[in-house]
């Protein structure tokens, strides 16, 4: 059986060449420029208000354009970013520790196992001193020292204190900057604002992302929205899984719309998985939580030496207890990264030796902490974690070691963007989490808050003008026979899930697809799995157009309909997952294939025959997608292989 | 455990809506609340009947999307948790609970318990801000600030949006929400130049928009899930004097 088919290789047209430092600028200068009084005349569509949308939105509609935005949730301020809590990375070498834009362009480089661009990482690192600048402008409350000054942390292993932070709410404290700069041009009258409205289609003509089809979550209302150019700002994918740290509504719609109409789709398969979550602890489990992977600076991970050893964690007597990531990795211990820690977690459960309900979880106890700290220092650490771990759970860490376990928690993988972040399809622009552009194989901790506004504040704003330049197109009408193409696609999509009116609610197809991926295209995979995986996911996809049963009209706010299109689109998604993952025969970041692995099971890479971007063509649900390969090249950072033994 | 639930239903804002009862048997105690509404949901699509309508996105306490009053309570029985992060092993076995939607003047009712909150977008955009068009920032340490007054914008800051209270108020006034961010931004110097015209432009919104005037009854402060304290409300009230006054 063909799973997909090899076509042209793809290059990044838009990249500068010469002198790595001084890509950016030249990018800049090269880039056509639109006259101030001709911006009125041009209108760009932001999907999503997160960071990137958010701040895209807000610095498009400054410079003048007339922009128009959309989000599913009732205000653009609740938009996932919201939710992150560590910091976001920046170059300021305000500790003077050695650190510079070169040595963050490294780390990101190296982090990414090498499987990102040089050019684009670069200028992430380069703009994020003027991300800092910016958001303090805007009045974002960073935790600061006793002298006034910012104050830093180190986050992720890397050995400079670059990130900064808003308590345990960086997320939040940087979306409210852009979100107030965005309600204050929406006073103005630049930005045109719909909030709980989706993306349910893009409208293509001329071969340009002329504008989307959006239902109007409280009406039903369908209705088209024409632009000059459409900016993608609608998040990750990792809710592909059911059960993530994404926030409930979190989905690829947008993305995989724009896909199917033509839009590379770029790594699907890169996934990180971060091991310190709150572990399930029922069937009613509908998402996971988070717990600060700091907690493993002074916890120790454990499970019982013997399978099925079901007694209290008490009464399990030291030498009874397997350390087994100290044991393992004598050196780096319980500060292993954190594929690896989620992956040993796994193995562990694997052999029945995980804890707590269904035997998926670990223990991270703090017995050893308290008695060496004392349990004030612990809690003055801790405090809140512990809390919020008590409010969840009930059980209280002080006296009962937490338990964790490994959940989904971002996508690397995105829609393919050239260096100006743009598609493949003219005009249309991706920003955030939705693009692949910078992580590679492998996100950083505190680097995704600095990607999604790196792209929506400084990048974005300078590329899309080159773009625009030739605009304003030609005015559209509803008649337009792309347009009238495009509408009847939702429509028709709609009629079809609340018809078929089965006996199996869109839940329960999301949980078992979830099931399916974690257990096939999680954080280990196989070609057998795969293969397996795709054949159950097509089946399980048929089953859902035949028996799902959504209740209610079009006509309403009808939450179920909203989910049923969003797992429909999961399901194409998912395959496609699967299928890139099964192609790219080497273990590399996130990604990791057990037929590839060192003698001691660590990732091994194969970077004479995988060192390139998987760029995917979609040709139809469930036939083989054309790969596009993009090679990467490495002029500045050496590709080697990684140990932590 | 087994509850009997009462869910305020209401198919969309013009037409009337009523309780209506529940027997939600075998759920468990580590459930969330919403959770527990979910396994309601599932049963009542298989039996044919119109799941309840509820908002909720991050489910961890912080997008501000969730909020229902539980048993007459904005958010629920537990202190500074948000109607999400709430779990059923606070509720007995057998109990009856009332769940009905934010309840303001200015939250209209959309669908059974989710309200439009578009109100405090406009108070935002009345503003809300500091203006501070991307690039024309200096460098973030130009301009110290001192630890305890970006301690104190911090935790005015970390008002979610959710609304509980308004839906506490027996005036349902958002008097704490705007004091929140008149606290936050007015605490740090980048926040000096448009201070004046802020708490008078968002105080104007927060009337224009429908909430209620503030008589301290304190009920907000108490439903927080952020535990906001009245005090910000009284810093609003002296900066728009002090406003108010200088424009003469
Ligand atoms: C629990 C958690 C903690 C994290 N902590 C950190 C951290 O400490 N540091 C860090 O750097 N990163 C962190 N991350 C990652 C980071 O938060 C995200 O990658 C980032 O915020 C994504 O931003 P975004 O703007 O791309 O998308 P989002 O913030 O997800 O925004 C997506 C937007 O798109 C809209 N949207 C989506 N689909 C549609 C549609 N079809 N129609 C209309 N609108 C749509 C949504 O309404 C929303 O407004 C964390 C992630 C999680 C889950
Ligand atoms: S002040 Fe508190 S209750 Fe009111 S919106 Fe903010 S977080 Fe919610
Ligand atoms: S769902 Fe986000 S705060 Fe409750």
């Amino acid at each position: 059986m063909t799973f997909w088919t090899e076509g042209e290789p793809i290059a990044d047209q838009a990249a500068p060449d010469g002198p790595i430092e001084t890509r950016w600028e030249r990018r800049q200068f090269g880039a056509k420029l639109v006259n101030p009084a001709n911006r009125r005349k041009l209108t760009v569509i932001v999907v999503g208000t997160g960071l990137a949308g958010g701040s895209a939105a807000a610095t498009l509609a400054e410079a003048g354009y007339k922009v128009r935005s959309y989000c599913y949730q009732d205000s653009p301020r609740r938009a996932h970013s919201i939710a992150a809590q560590g910091g976001i990375n920046a170059a300021k070498n305000y500790r003077n520790d050695g650190d510079s834009v070169y040595r963050l362009f490294y780390d990101t480089v190296k982090g990414g196992d090498f499987r990102a661009r040089e050019s684009n990482v670069y200028r992430l690192a380069q703009v994020s001193v003027n991300i800092i600048d910016q958001c303090v402008a805007q009045g974002v409350p960073f935790a600061r020292e006793y002298g006034g000054l910012l104050d830093n942390r180190s986050f992720g292993g890397t050995q400079v204190s670059r990130t900064f932070y808003a308590r345990g709410q960086t997320g939040q404290q940087l979306l409210l900057g852009a979100y107030q700069a965005l309600e204050r041009q929406i006073a103005l009258g630049n930005v045109e604002m719909h909030a709980r409205h989706e993306m349910l289609e893009l409208v293509v003509v001329d071969g340009k992302a002329r504008g989307i089809v959006v239902r109007d979550l409280v009406t039903g209302a369908i209705s088209t929205e024409f632009a000059d150019a459409v900016v993608l700002a609608s998040g990750g994918y990792g809710n592909v899984f059911f059960l993530s740290t994404n926030a409930k509504g979190c989905n690829v719609t947008a993305s995989w719309r724009a896909h199917r109409k033509g839009a590379l789709f770029a790594n699907p398969c890169y996934t990180q998985i971060h091991p310190t979550c709150i572990p399930e602890s029922g069937t009613h489990q509908s998402k996971l939580t988070l717990m600060s992977e700091s907690l493993r600076n002074d916890g120790r991970v454990w499970v019982p030496v013997r399978a099925g050893d079901d007694r209290l964690a008490a009464d399990i007597p030291e030498a009874e207890r397997d350390y087994y990531l100290e044991r393992i990795y004598p050196s780096f211990g319980n500060l292993v990264p954190r594929d690896i820690a989620s992956r040993a977690a796994k193995n562990v459960c694997d052999e029945g030796r995980g804890v707590g309900p269904g035997g998926l979880g670990v223990y991270l106890d703090f017995a050893d902490a308290i008695a060496r700290l004392g349990r004030d220092a612990v809690e003055a650490k801790y405090g809140n974690l512990f809390e919020m771990y008590e409010r969840i759970t009930g059980d209280d860490p002080y006296t009962t070691p937490m338990r964790i376990y490994p959940a989904v928690h971002y996508t690397m993988g995105g829609l393919w963007v050239d260096y100006d972040l743009q598609s493949t399809i003219p005009g249309l622009f991706v920003v955030g989490e939705a693009n692949f552009s910078d992580h590679g194989a492998n996100r950083l901790g505190a680097s995704a808050l600095m990607q999604g506004l790196a792209d929506g504040y400084f990048v974005l704003p300078n590329t899309i003008n080159d773009y625009l330049a030739a605009g304003p197109f030609r005015p559209l009408t509803e008649s337009d026979e792309e347009v009238v193409a495009a509408r009847a696609l939702v429509e028709e999509r709609i009629d079809k899930l609340l018809s078929i009116d089965g006996d199996r609610t869109v839940d329960s197809f999301h949980r078992e697809l979830g099931h399916i991926m974690w257990e096939y295209c999680g954080m280990e995979r196989t070609e057998e799995g795969l293969t397996k995986a795709i054949s159950l996911i097509r089946s399980l996809r048929e089953e859902f157009w035949t028996r799902v049963k959504v209740p209610g009209t079009g006509e309403t706010l009808n939450q179920n309909l909203e989910r049923a299109g969003r797992v429909a689109d999961f399901f194409e998604l998912a395959e496609l997952m699967c299928v890139d993952a099964l192609h790219r025969a080497e273990s590399c970041g996130g990604h990791f294939r057990a037929e590839s692995q060192t003698p001691d099971g660590e990732a091994l890479r194969h970077d004479d025959e995988f060192s390139y971007v998987a760029a995917w063509q979609f040709t139809g649900t469930g036939e083989p997608p054309v790969l596009r390969k993009e090679a990467l090249e490495f002029e500045y950072v050496h590709p080697s292989q990684r140990s932590y033994k | 455990m087994n509850l009997k639930l009462r869910v305020w239903r209401q198919t969309d804002p013009s037409s009337r809506g009523r309780m209506v009862t529940y027997l939600v048997e075998d759920i468990s105690p580590d459930a969330s609340f919403l959770e527990m509404l979910d396994v309601l949901n599932e049963r009542l699509i298989l039996a044919g009947d119109e799941p309840i309508a509820f908002d909720h996105d991050c489910r961890e306490g912080i997008c501000g999307m969730c909020g229902m009053m539980i048993n007459g309570v904005a958010h629920g029985p537990s202190r500074a948790t948000t109607t999400c992060q709430l779990h059923m092993r606070h509720f007995k076995d057998g109990e009856t609970i009332d769940v009905e939607p934010w309840r303001a003047a200015a939250f209209p009712v959309v669908k059974d318990l989710v309200v439009d909150r578009g109100a405090f977008d406009s108070i935002i955009q009345a503003g809300g801000y500091i203006s501070a068009p991307t690039g024309a920032a200096p460098d973030a340490h130009a301009t110290p600030v001192p630890k305890v007054d970006a301690d104190a914008a911090f935790e005015a800051a970390t008002c979610i949006g959710c609304g509980a209270c308004v839906a506490a108020c027996p005036n349902g006034s958002a008097m704490l929400f705007t004091a929140a961010k008149v606290g936050h931004l007015g605490l740090l110097p980048q926040g000096q130049p448009e201070r004046d015209t802020r708490v008078v432009g968002m105080l104007e919104a927060h009337d224009e928009a429908g909430f209620g005037g503030c008589t301290n009854a304190g009920e907000c402060t108490t439903v927080c899930p952020k535990g906001i304290p009245l005090t910000l409300i009284g810093r609003l009230n002296s900066d728009y004097r002090k406003a108010v006054t200088k424009r003469g």
